[in-house]
């Protein structure tokens, strides 16, 4: 690991300040993410600003029946907390479906969003890698691709972003609140991560120094039904092949409002706005899921070696509504 | 630190100067006009950390060590165990505060103030805290490599069930129970490479029997 200055955020404008003041400089939440990279030499920050002792640690309902989430929250108090459980199921779940319990004990709301993808060419600084090194080339496009995308990538990139907690936030149109050197801005959980286009090494667009505070999720009465279901290698902590986090609202068998967001298959949180389209208004029934999934899954190209995630990821979100429906 | 106390730990690791970029960074640029500014560049602090129950005030501390290698080849404590050291293994797990995390992924500056808990702190003198006695009775390992690891993981999972936290597997809550389902999604974190895992579960079953509760 390269040497680095470690130090201890007083506050959140001086945190902003160390950063802008040095363009090597990164924040750490739980270190479960950077710490491995910096070890691996994926990231080799000369200065770690530490900004977990930051008082963003509560979760609070606004009084307009918003839900705040301070970006220092655990991910297990997160996914424990009562307001979550019982209104935003899928976040819940989405987040007890990620990594293990020691590691939800450290890893923080703003570090789950800010984590990269596990591209194993990525994480091995001796193949070429297009995100960790620009012109390099992409080893994946030809080369191991259970774990990587088929909607939305290019070819310059086709990794996945990987996080659990980032699917379903994105199907609750959460709000990602952060600090930057000019002040607050909100910007929208779905705007937030990118898609690679001929820029693999921007995962998000935030720029250097703005420092995540909170993540809001409005009231969404829809969201109280809603699931998160994870298709795996093996049953628990391992990533994703393909999830699915679905919300479901239906009134004398016609649904009148669903929120759908895929994970495992795109370089960003896939909002499945068509299918939520086709959805709106009509039957909840099979058929209309399937018609749903279909042409949210029109625009999938597959690699060779992903290619049975089409249609795994069709029959899980099938599977989603249907229970949601079931449970009606 | 003071100046003078990184003088002396360069003078007492010599080879410091040979390994560590930044020094020859330094040291190209000129001789040094400030120690202290070696001293932060180089990136080394004091720390203090409670670990079980004994007051440690250290100096020097490389800001690139771990939790996992602070308690180890610093402290000597080595009942935790580096498996892989990316986080995949929990063989390294202890317990920070009460909660359990994986020490090969924190650094150790991060936890000043820390009341930290390892496998060599969890019984109480003699008496074995009620999962070791478990393992024990149920024969929950082969090598015993992942041991600690499980064990101090497993005392801090018995404290998340009992204070309510759900799991992936959990139906209601509002209810927690430790059937086998529930023991085996929580503790996915610790891996066995002798796969002792049906009687890993069965101490912890026995474990989390109200009888044993602490
Ligand atoms: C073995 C293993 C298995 C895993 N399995 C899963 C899984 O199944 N599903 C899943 O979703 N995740 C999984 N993870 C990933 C895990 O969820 C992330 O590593 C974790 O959420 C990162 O959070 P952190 O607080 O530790 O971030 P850190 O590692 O501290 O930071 C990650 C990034 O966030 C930035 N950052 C931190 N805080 C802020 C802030 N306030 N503002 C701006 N930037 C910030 C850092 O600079 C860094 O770039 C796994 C990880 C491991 C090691
Ligand atoms: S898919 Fe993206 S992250 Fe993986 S090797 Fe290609 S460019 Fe790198
Ligand atoms: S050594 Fe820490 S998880 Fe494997
Ligand atoms: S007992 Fe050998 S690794 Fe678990």
């Amino acid at each position: 690991m390269k040497p680095f200055v470690y130090e201890r955020a007083r506050d959140a404008a001086q945190a902003v300040a160390a950063l802008v003041a040095d363009p090597d400089a990164v924040f750490l939440g739980g270190g479960t993410n950077l710490v491995d990279h910096m070890r691996l030499g994926v990231a080799s920050p000369d200065r770690v600003v530490d900004v977990t002792r930051l008082p963003f640690d509560r979760i609070e309902q606004l009084a307009d029946g918003r839900v705040c989430i301070g970006a220092n929250v655990r991910n297990s108090e997160l996914a424990a907390h009562r307001l979550i459980r019982t209104r935003y199921p899928m976040l819940s779940q989405a987040l007890l479906a990620g990594a293990s319990g020691q590691l939800r004990n450290m890893a923080t709301t703003a570090g789950n969003l800010m984590q990269r993808t596990r591209c194993v060419y990525f994480q091995n600084v001796t193949t070429p890698c297009n995100k960790r090194q620009p012109g390099s080339g992409c080893s994946a496009i030809g080369g191991y691709t259970r774990y990587h995308a088929i909607l939305g990538a290019s070819e310059h990139c086709i990794a996945v972003h990987p996080s659990d907690m980032a699917v379903a936030m994105s199907a609750l149109d959460a709000r990602v609140v952060v600090l930057g050197p000019s002040g607050e801005r909100r910007i929208p959980l779905v705007d937030f991560h990118r898609l690679p286009g001929d820029e693999p090494e921007r995962d998000t667009v935030l720029r250097h120094g703005e420092l995540i505070t909170a993540v809001e999720l409005p009231a969404l009465p829809v969201a109280a039904h809603s699931l998160y279901r994870k298709v795996r290698d093996r049953r628990s902590f391992a990533f994703a092949l393909v999830s699915v986090a679905a919300a479901l609202d239906v009134r004398g068998g016609t649904i009148a409002d669903v929120r759908i967001a895929f994970g495992g298959v795109a370089h960003k949180p896939w909002r499945a706005t068509r299918a939520e389209e086709i959805l709106r208004g009509t039957d909840a029934t099979p058929e209309q899921f399937e018609r749903a999934a279909d042409t949210e899954l029109a625009a999938a190209r597959s690699q060779p070696g992903n290619a049975f995630k089409v249609k795994m990821l069709r029959n899980t979100l099938v599977a989603a509504l249907q229970e949601l429906a079931g449970a009606a | 630190m003071t100046a003078s106390h990184f003088a002396l730990l360069v003078d007492a690791n010599v080879d410091v100067q040979y390994r560590c970029p930044v020094y020859k960074r330094f040291t190209a640029a000129g001789a040094p006009s400030s120690l202290e500014r070696m001293a932060e560049l180089y990136g080394m602090d004091s720390l203090h950390v409670v670990v079980n129950g004994a007051r440690y005030d250290l100096e020097g501390v490389d800001s690139r060590t771990t939790l996992l290698d602070l308690i180890r080849e610093r402290l000597h404590l080595t009942g935790s165990k580096k498996g892989c050291d990316h986080g995949q293994c929990g063989a390294c797990t202890v317990l920070v505060n009460g909660r359990r995390i994986n020490a090969c992924l924190s650094l150790a500056l991060t936890h000043d103030g820390d009341a930290i808990t390892t496998i060599e702190g969890l019984a109480g003198g003699d008496t074995l805290h009620p999962v070791e006695a478990a393992f024990l009775e149920h024969d929950g390992f082969q090598c015993g490599y992942c041991t600690p690891g499980q064990i101090c993981s497993a005392a801090g999972m018995l404290d998340e069930a009992r204070q309510g936290q759900p799991s992936y597997v959990t139906d209601d809550a509002d209810h927690v129970e430790l059937t086998d389902a529930e023991i085996r999604e929580r503790m996915s974190g610790n891996l066995c490479r002798c796969g002792a895992y049906v009687n890993i579960v069965a101490a912890i079953r026995d474990a989390a029997r109200p009888a044993h509760g602490s």
